[in-house]
């Protein structure tokens, strides 16, 4: 089976693993306890806090950990909304149709405590840009959360030219960054976002461990969501789990050291999966016209039904869309923002990939790709 | 390597679980939420380990709701029932840990009427203070651990919770400390919410879970993604949840044979306290964990003990990881009644699988040089 679902999770880098597994067996303590052994467990928390913070340009006490990205999209912007918002009568975000579930739906709760929310349309290639941001701040914005990279597309939003119109405005700026670590050039020292979100497991490290970047200067405030022992500069309780937290800064330093051979991998896998696909017409690429990355690939196929075409392909774990959405079998909402219609949106195939991947892989996954869907439009009473 | 009787603070991961995670660290790597083949094995993993976690609590596995750990379960407990239910008053008892005493606070900051429910000396809950207050209408949520975390002291669950359910109030038990060392009921004792932790039964850091009554009407806190029935959002921790299943499933076989050999040495260790002078075991009249014993040292402040007894390589602790480096007295002792300057003194010493004879032998000879360098000797013999 060809593994091309990146975007959903990556496989642990062999690195990272043997970072991680001395935590798992010998040094175990709680980095919390005063001993020997709990002082060294929490060395181990801050080395990986350093190299977490050198990989995006940080300071090490602007990372906070939490339990993975979405919990980081919760913290961010719940947080940054009861801080600011009930008590300083700023209750309006602008974020963008095409965000992950973890922002959409907590900005939907919000909208239930009576935050008013802009989502904004992207454009054709899928982008958010800085100007359409800038049009859509209102007297009370509190906060602009948008994501760097879009996990269906591989859209690059326009945040590294947002972030300083938006700091000038002293306005609040969260990015999803879970799916641009390794794959964009990230540097908090030169772009003014105020909150982001991280992830390990999509950035090679492990499953269950996220961070989120919170500004010293200026300082961004928030009210903590979990609460109980005073962990994290008291953002964030709960017991650290070390052998997770050493997996995500392993993980972040080689990101940040492989970001340019990655994606120069990650360019000729695509190069090789857009040969292969080949003359195939009815084929349309979604969210690729604008700045994108590289290991993400997202096609429409016309004339064949999305569920027909997946179930026909048992040898790819490929997705349709977002893994959070999978579940519901509905087209990607995504797409939809994109204005694809809900049949090109149904038959689409996410395509990613990454260090496991060669270009036999894709070339392999492209052909039958092609194959599958002449043999499906053969079938098709409608496609001529 | 020093010896270490801290296990109530965490725990070493057992190396059977270690193996059981390794598949899922370094092999198939999926995202549960994944249609695909590797999406669905993952899949499987965690639907398995959710069983184990299931019979460890005396619950069925549709009943549990895996979270990051610990102290989010708690919080989720707390914030879920008051986030559902009109305001009511919310008891709990006066020996919990901080991640249920703090979002309590928080919610009485936010106006709703937070009471404590009295312990005696023993740490036990005063069944009829509590009686009274169940007695006076209405009561959203009473959260009372099962053990506690600092003296071991075990208290009579089916009842409390049996008395709340007559009153038709939901209540929760933190059981992070009891798994694995006495059975657990969930369903038996009458619970709607119960917590667990893994890495507490020798499981790995970073997952734990919120065992849920389905009938209970609870408001995720983590949005975005739909995971976990919709309760708690966030690509699932595949292999620390499989570790958690499989702590789980060894704490339910080998329940008795640990609780035998924990019992043998901590009667040895408070047969041997028992000739120090000045040393006083805490709870003793209670039922209690049978790995934990604390005692205090009047007049020796216990950060100066554990210091000596970390620089002659015994790794234990006051009481709460969670609030090391403190200079404050611990609230449970405070609400047993003590002194501050008897709590300002407490040690715990916690056991866990690997430890010996011989090291409680090491471990009381140390601190039996450590009170007689301080002045605290035997009685002399006048006049021998």
């Amino acid at each position: 089976m060809i593994y091309l679902d990146y975007a959903a999770t990556t496989p642990l880098d062999p690195a990272v693993l043997e970072a991680m597994l001395p935590h798992l067996s010998g040094a175990h303590a709680n980095p919390a306890s005063d001993h020997g052994p709990g002082r060294r467990a929490r060395l181990a928390v801050e080395q990986s806090r350093a190299q977490v913070a050198r990989a995006i340009g940080a300071e090490v006490g602007e990372i906070i950990w939490t339990s993975g990205a979405t919990e980081s999209d919760n913290l961010a912007i719940k947080g940054a909304l009861e801080f600011y918002g009930e008590a300083g009568g700023r209750a309006h975000i602008v974020t963008s149709r095409t965000e992950h579930k973890a922002v959409l739906d907590t900005c939907r709760y919000l909208e239930t405590r009576g935050v008013r929310v802009t989502y904004l349309q992207p454009g054709p290639d899928g982008r958010v840009g800085a100007a359409q941001v800038m049009a859509a701040l209102e007297p009370d914005t509190c906060l602009v959360t948008l994501m760097w990279v879009n996990n269906e597309t591989g859209a690059i939003n326009e945040v590294e030219a947002l972030a300083p119109l938006l700091a000038e405005r002293g306005i609040l700026f969260h990015v999803d960054a879970a799916q641009a670590v390794g794959r964009v050039p990230i540097d908090l020292s030169q772009t003014p976002i105020s909150l982001m979100s991280m992830s390990g497991h999509k950035a090679y490290g492990p499953k269950g461990i996220g961070a989120l970047f919170v500004r010293r200067r200026p300082r961004a405030r928030l009210a903590p969501q979990l609460h109980g022992g005073g962990h994290e500069q008291g953002m964030r309780s709960g017991t650290l789990a070390t052998h997770q937290i050493v997996g995500i800064g392993a993980a972040f330093e080689l990101a940040a050291e492989r970001r340019e051979p990655d994606s120069a991998h990650a360019l000729r896998l695509r190069a090789a999966l857009l040969q292969s696909i080949g003359s195939l017409d009815g084929v349309f690429r979604n969210g690729g016209d604008g700045a994108c990355v590289p290991h993400i690939l997202n096609l429409s196929f016309e004339g064949v039904d999305g569920e027909s075409l997946r179930a026909g392909l048992p040898g790819l774990a490929v997705s349709s869309g977002s893994a959070c959405s999978a579940a519901t079998q509905e087209p990607s909402y995504v797409l939809r923002a994109l204005g694809r219609s809900d049949a090109l949106a149904g038959a689409s195939l996410r395509f990613s990939y990454g260090r496991g991947t060669d270009e036999t892989d894709t070339r392999e996954a492209g052909a039958a790709v092609a194959a599958e869907v002449l043999r499906l439009r053969e079938l098709s009473p409608i496609w001529d | 390597m020093p010896t270490y009787l801290d296990h109530n603070a965490t725990t070493p991961t057992d190396p059977r679980v270690l193996e059981a995670m390794l598949p899922y660290l370094s092999g198939p790597y999926a995202n549960p939420s994944s249609l695909h083949r590797y999406g669905r094995a993952a899949r499987d993993a965690v639907e398995q380990a959710r069983a184990q976690v299931a019979a460890l609590a005396g619950a069925d596995a549709g009943q549990v709701v895996f979270t990051s750990g610990g102290t989010e379960a708690n919080n989720l407990a707390v914030h879920g029932v008051a986030s559902g239910a009109p305001r009511g008053r919310l008891l709990y008892s006066a020996i919990e840990h901080p991640c249920i005493d703090e979002p309590m606070r928080a919610l009485a900051d936010a106006g709703w009427p937070v009471e404590t429910i009295a312990v005696d000396r023993d740490a036990r809950i005063d069944i009829d203070a509590y009686g009274r207050q169940l007695s006076e209408a209405p009561v959203r949520l009473v959260s009372c651990m099962v053990a506690n975390n600092e003296t071991g002291t075990v208290q009579d669950t089916a009842r409390l919770a049996g008395m709340a359910q007559e009153a038709g109030v939901v209540f929760h038990a933190d059981a992070v400390q009891a798994a694995g060392k006495l059975a657990l009921s969930f369903q038996q004792w009458g619970l709607q919410l119960m917590t667990l932790s893994a890495h507490k039964i020798f499981g790995p850091k970073g997952a734990g879970a919120l065992v849920v009554d389905r009938g209970l009407d609870l408001v995720p806190q983590l949005r975005g993604g739909g995971q976990e029935r919709g309760l708690r959002a966030g690509t699932e921790n595949v292999a620390g949840i499989v570790g958690f299943g499989e702590a789980a499933a060894l704490a339910v076989a080998e329940l008795e044979t640990r609780r035998a050999r924990w019992l043998a040495l901590r009667t040895r260790l408070e047969d041997a306290l028992g000739g120090l002078p000045g040393v006083r075991p805490l709870a003793v009249n209670a039922p209690r964990t049978p790995n934990t014993l604390q005692f205090t040292v009047p007049g020796i402040h216990s950060a100066t003990l554990l210091g000596l007894l970390d620089q002659k390589g015994y790794a234990v602790s006051s009481g709460s990881a969670c609030a090391s480096g403190s200079d404050e007295a611990s609230p449970v002792l405070l609400a047993m009644g003590l002194s501050n300057d008897e709590a300002l003194c407490a040690i715990r010493v916690s056991l866990g699988l690997g430890n010996t004879e011989q090291e409680i032998d090491g471990f009381v000879a140390t601190l039996k040089q450590l009170l007689a360098s301080m002045g605290l000797a035997m009685p002399a013999v006048v006049g021998a």
